[in-house]
């Protein structure tokens, strides 16, 4: 009996198993749209624990606070998983924009003369794609200064590096200072129209809330990357030890 | 020729009821083998096409517009009308009918009128079921309203914009059957011909106006819905590519032509602005319920609107309130329009042309407030000011007449059927129900009877009559002949290469038209306007100038085509205004008034539909007679005062 | 006034196109822009030039048949249709460039005439309540807010022109789309489909080649009818509830 119900189970599989509508929703221009959205989400509370963490460099305390919890996100072992998520989330953001903006300059071959396109909407707004690119270079260069080394060293050597030290060699070339600084100004126009933009693709749009949606996505795109421009500022003119 | 109506005997309430049982059935399993042209996709065209292909038969459908949702029917404003006494006001479908054929002032047949009420309240469950959005109440229940001076509120509408709404109704239920396969649409596609064998209509010919390709196609049956003609005056409300090609060339083909002279002409128009003025638009009637009609009681030679206020209340002119006191401002449009025509005509004219009447908001403002009065026509207040540059709120609109509809049309039967077996005509297109003037909010409810409700029906007695195995193909000679026919048009129109343009043409027709066959007309301006016609037509074709070539898309040779018709038509239409000595709805006979002034109607010689007779190229018409019957209703001057 | 206008010519879908410069020296401020066309082409037939070929047929911004993209704006600087757009928007000595709508999916036919079937398409997929003729009940047997009524007419206000996707930057038919989507999840009678009906339409509307919406509002912006983005998160909305519950019927009864 029991063994009877399992070869139904396995028996109806192929026949009712069908991924065929999760693969079309994911390659319907809704359903790349909900995927920019939620990873975008997802980015976005990713921010706010980098952003807390990193902030406590701002406590003074010799990188006491911030060594101990980074060492915490570095090493635990949930929080290991759930970056392989992160890894995932930044890959599929990237790769959906970047195939987004494709199909979109597909839907246009032939171009206008004229275009008053400021007129009717925001420039950050329709220029998503550039300060997407530029943050994928920043993400590049601010990876291959941090979480790289230490995560190779990490597999390689079996110990972490010590990160708030780093943070001082390399905040001390001005040029990297000002590829930061500009890093951060792309992610505060990414996020003013990326934030809301995010729940008006998800359907999340509502006059009861869209006020409340854009007051918070506007002071988050403000705050978030101010705290992080601060940070290799404060370190350069050693506003912090 | 006997002209057969073939409204079927009996008590009025029953005889579409007994005539629905008395048609013969199509076996549900034949009807696929049938197939169906419809011409046209407006209200009366996308409603019968739709209709037809849920029924089960095969329909080919034609637009010329780029998609069956631009029909005009689409800018139809105010609303339809339909008897079904929500509002507990006394309204029944007797009492829609009756309003309906006193409205038309008693040109219309009785059979088809009260079929028209009767079924009035199908459509508007019809459109609701659709997903219309008609306006509503708070309750959640639909609102109506009282239109064009009715004394009950039976005028469903969705703002400003029924018209829109229902064809988009209609071209929804369109869509899901060509999604079905059941009609084949062609867009940008016009009828050029229709063809004839063995006394049948066959199918017709068709020039794909993008590639110039000349097609034919056959069906058992031909549907014409391809509205009014109003357009021969070149200026009007309709839209600029409305013609009456499709109808003259069923006319040339034996269809006969009823009742041409019948145009309405509606009074709350934005005047001419200039030379280059295309076509005309106009502001709904609603305004009237609230805006007050005058000129000053003096001639002010080209008043502006803005310096009307300059004009001290004991100067002015408020003639409809002054001549009509009964139903002031709210009388119907032919009288509306004749007034103003009347009072431009003695030189009280305003705005730069003289040729306008103010429509004055500023006592219902200081009564009502300025929000009220926006919340009910913001809109067209808006429009009004895009349109002349005018602000309604800070100074009177200026308004005239203009042509907007056109109640003649091909002579149809009770079933529809024109005198060519096979050939329909539906909505505007055909010449039936609204007689000599046409209420307002029944053109809509005019074109979707026809199209939801009465021809489902009818067709299928004359399909099941001719069965399904009677069909000429477009092998046929006859096609060929068409086809060929089409063809030398065509080339014909372009080798003249002449000196003047299309529109010039269309724009003297048109002045001639207006001047002698408009808002009123006497024997020796007829006269004038058939000569002036005939001549401009020869003109025509010795010395238009059409560029371009034959295939590719070429907007010139498409308006020509039309034009030329236009003229033919104009001239007929003269005919039957000459023949016509006595005043009706739309038609006004300056020999034929009141000592008052008013419309007087000669019951004992014109009780009939003038329906006319193709007799060959430069021939004159034959005039059949079709005597009009009335058992229920008794005939009554209009009176307004 | 006079003007001087850039426009589009192009003889045929396949033929190579180009702007060619005219001069329109007697331009009124009451003309309408496509008269103002008009009396060009009429001095173009007069030297024995074709006309400019444009869409156009009730000139009262309704039918949706105008379109135009002149000066950087679809149906110009108004937020209104071309036929709707008077010359007294413009001043002495402008000069104005036209063009055809832009898209991949909206191929040109001639000059400024654009084939926009694809709308038509989408609309066959689904934009439609499966009801036949007669067999309905009683109208006010549905009973609908009058809030739900209203905005659902606020959608169905959609004149099909084009405009939203001539303006978006990703020529996306999103706006056009959720605006027939919306109008029917809002009202009752659509409901029994409501399903079905947004995963065709959105397919359909992926087939066609248009872009994807990046939410930057110009569609709304330059609407000539002033439909809200608002049917588009509805659009989204009523999509991925769809695509994550619905399913297909496929055997009936049990075996």
């Amino acid at each position: 009996m029991f063994g009877n119900s399992l070869t139904s189970i396995f028996g109806s599989l192929p026949n009712n198993f069908s991924m065929k509508w999760l693969i079309d929703l994911f390659t319907s221009s809704l359903g790349r749209k909900l995927l920019m959205a939620l990873t975008g989400l997802f980015l976005i509370s990713f921010l706010v624990i980098h952003c807390t963490i990193n902030a406590m460099i701002f406590l003074n305390d010799g990188g006491e606070a911030f060594s101990k919890w980074g060492h915490f996100m570095g090493t635990n072992p949930i929080i290991r998983t759930l970056e392989i998520g992160l890894v995932a989330g930044f890959l599929i953001h990237i790769v959906q924009g970047l195939a987004l903006w494709r199909a979109n300059h597909a839907a246009r071959p032939v171009k206008y003369s004229v275009s008053k396109a400021p007129a009717n909407g925001t420039w950050y707004s329709r220029s998503m794609g550039i300060l997407g690119t530029l943050l994928l270079l920043f993400l590049i260069m601010h990876t291959s200064h941090f979480w790289i080394p230490n995560r190779t060293n990490q597999f390689t050597q079996g110990e972490e590096l010590p990160l708030y030290k780093m943070m001082f060699e390399v905040f001390s070339n001005p040029w990297v200072v000002f590829f930061y600084v500009i890093g951060c100004v792309s992610l505060f126009w990414h996020l003013l129209h990326g934030f809301a933009s995010a729940f008006q693709s998800l359907g999340l749009n509502h006059l009861k809330y869209n006020g409340i949606i854009s007051f918070v996505g506007t002071a988050f795109s403000i705050v978030v990357p101010l705290i992080f421009a601060l940070m290799p500022i404060a370190v350069y003119f050693r506003w912090i030890n | 020729m006997k002209l057969e109506s073939k409204v079927p005997e009996g008590p009025l309430a029953e005889k579409w009821t007994k005539h629905k049982f008395n048609l013969k059935l199509v076996n549900p399993a034949n009807k696929r083998k049938y197939e169906i042209i419809v011409v046209g996709t407006g209200l009366a065209g996308a409603s019968a096409a739709a209709s037809l292909a849920e029924l089960g038969y095969n329909v080919k459908a034609f637009c010329f517009q780029d998609s069956p949702r631009r029909a005009h029917s689409i800018a139809a404003q105010g609303g339809i009308n339909a008897a079904k006494n929500y509002q507990n006001d006394g309204d029944s479908v007797y009492r829609l009918f009756y309003d309906t054929i006193k409205g038309g002032d008693y040109r219309s047949r009785e059979g088809n009128v009260y079929r028209l009420a009767e079924v009035s309240v199908n459509i508007i469950d019809q459109c609701v079921a659709q997903g219309v959005p008609f306006a509503r109440e708070y309750g959640g229940l639909l609102a109506n309203r009282s239109f064009g001076g009715a004394q009950v509120s039976r005028t469903f509408y969705a703002r400003g914009q029924t018209g829109q709404q229902l064809l988009l109704g209609a071209y929804s239920a369109l869509n899901r059957q060509i999604a079905n396969g059941k009609v084949k649409m062609h867009t940008r596609t016009e009828m050029l011909d229709v063809v004839v064998v063995d006394g049948k209509t066959r199918g017709i010919i068709t020039r794909d106006l993008v590639t110039g390709k000349i097609e034919s196609h056959s069906g058992h049956a031909v549907l014409l819905c391809t509205g009014g003609y109003g357009n021969v005056f070149y200026l009007s409300t309709n839209a600029k590519g409305s013609n009456v090609t499709a109808a003259w060339r069923a006319h040339k083909k034996g269809a006969l032509f009823g009742n041409p002279c019948f145009t309405q002409i509606h009074p709350t128009c934005i005047p001419v602005s200039g030379d280059h003025q295309s076509k005309l638009t106009l502001m709904s009637e609603s305004l009237r319920n609230d805006g007050r009609v005058w000129v000053p009681k003096t001639a002010h030679k080209g008043l502006k609107a803005k310096e009307a206020a300059s004009i001290p209340e004991g100067d002015r002119d408020y003639f409809l309130e002054r001549k009509y006191p009964s139903f002031g401002n709210l009388v119907p449009r032919d009288v509306a329009s004749r007034n103003a025509k009347m009072m431009c005509d003695e030189g009280r004219g305003v705005g730069a042309t003289g040729l306008a009447v103010f429509l004055d908001f500023s006592d219902a403002i200081k009564r009502d407030g300025k929000d009220l009065i926006s919340a009910k026509y913001g809109n067209l207040f808006d429009m009004y000011k895009q349109i002349t540059g005018d602000d309604p709120y800070q100074m009177p609109m200026m308004i005239f007449p203009a042509v907007h509809y056109t109640m003649g049309g091909l002579w149809v039967d009770y079933n529809l059927m024109t005198n060519v077996p096979g050939l329909y005509a539906l909505g505007e297109a055909n010449f039936t129900d609204h007689g000599a003037n046409r209420l307002g909010a029944s053109a809509l409810m005019q074109g979707l009877a026809d199209g939801y409700f009465v021809i489902p029906y009818t067709i299928g007695d004359y399909l099941a009559n001719i069965g399904w195995n009677d069909k000429v193909g477009t092998d046929h000679p006859a096609f060929k002949e068409a086809i060929d026919k089409v063809n030398d048009r065509v080339t014909k129109l372009l080798s003249i290469k002449g000196k003047k343009t299309v529109d010039e043409f269309h724009r003297e027709l048109g002045l001639t038209m207006w001047e002698y066959c408009g808002m009123s007309r006497n024997e020796e301006g007829l006269k004038t306007a058939k000569k002036k016609i005939q001549e401009l037509r020869e003109e025509f074709w010795k010395n238009v100038d059409v560029v371009g070539s034959a295939n590719e898309l070429n907007m010139e040779l498409e308006k020509a085509g039309r034009v030329a018709d236009f003229m033919e038509l104009g001239e007929l239409m003269v005919d039957d205004a000459l023949n016509r000595s006595e005043s009706c709805g739309g038609h006004f006979r300056e020999e034929s008034q009141t000592p008052e002034g008013e419309a007087l109607r000669k019951d004992d010689e014109f009780s009939f539909v003038s329906a006319w007779e193709y007799k060959g190229d430069n021939q004159p018409e034959e005039l059949h007679k079709e005597e009009l019957r009335f058992e229920n209703v008794k005939l009554t001057q209009r009176s307004y005062k | 006034m006079k003007i001087t206008l850039k426009v589009w010519r192009q003889k045929s879908r396949t033929a190579k196109g180009e702007f060619k410069t005219y001069q329109a020296d007697h331009v009124s401020s009451d003309m309408s822009f496509l008269e103002m066309l008009d009396v060009l082409n009429t001095s173009l037939i007069k030297k024995g030039e074709e006309p400019i070929h444009f869409d156009h047929d009730c000139r009262e911004g309704i039918c949706g048949m105008c379109s135009l993209y002149i000066n950087g704006h679809p149906h110009g600087p108004l937020q209104t249709t071309t036929c709707q757009l008077h010359m007294r928007s413009f001043h002495d000595g402008q000069t104005i460039t036209v063009e055809p709508w832009r898209a991949k999916a909206f191929p040109i036919i001639k000059d400024l005439v654009v084939d926009r079937s694809a709308f038509d398409r989408i609309q066959q997929a689904g934009g439609y309540v499966s009801v036949s003729t007669g067999g309905v009940p009683d109208a006010n047997e549905i009973a609908i807010p009058k809030k739900i009524a209203d905005e659902a007419f606020d959608s169905a206000a959609c004149i099909g022109c084009g405009a939203c996707v001539a303006a978006c930057k990703n020529a996306s038919a999103m706006l056009f789309v959720s605006a027939k989507v919306s109008q029917l999840a809002l009202l009752p009678q659509g409901h029994a489909e409501r399903k079905e009906r947004v995963e065709k339409m959105v397919a359909q509307m992926d087939a066609e080649d248009f872009g994807a919406c990046t939410n930057t509002r110009a569609c709304e912006a330059e609407c000539p009818k002033a439909i809200s983005v608002t049917n588009i998160a509805r659009m989204n909305r009523e999509y991925f509830s769809a695509v994550f519950s619905s399913y297909e019927v496929t055997v009936g009864g049990g075996d």
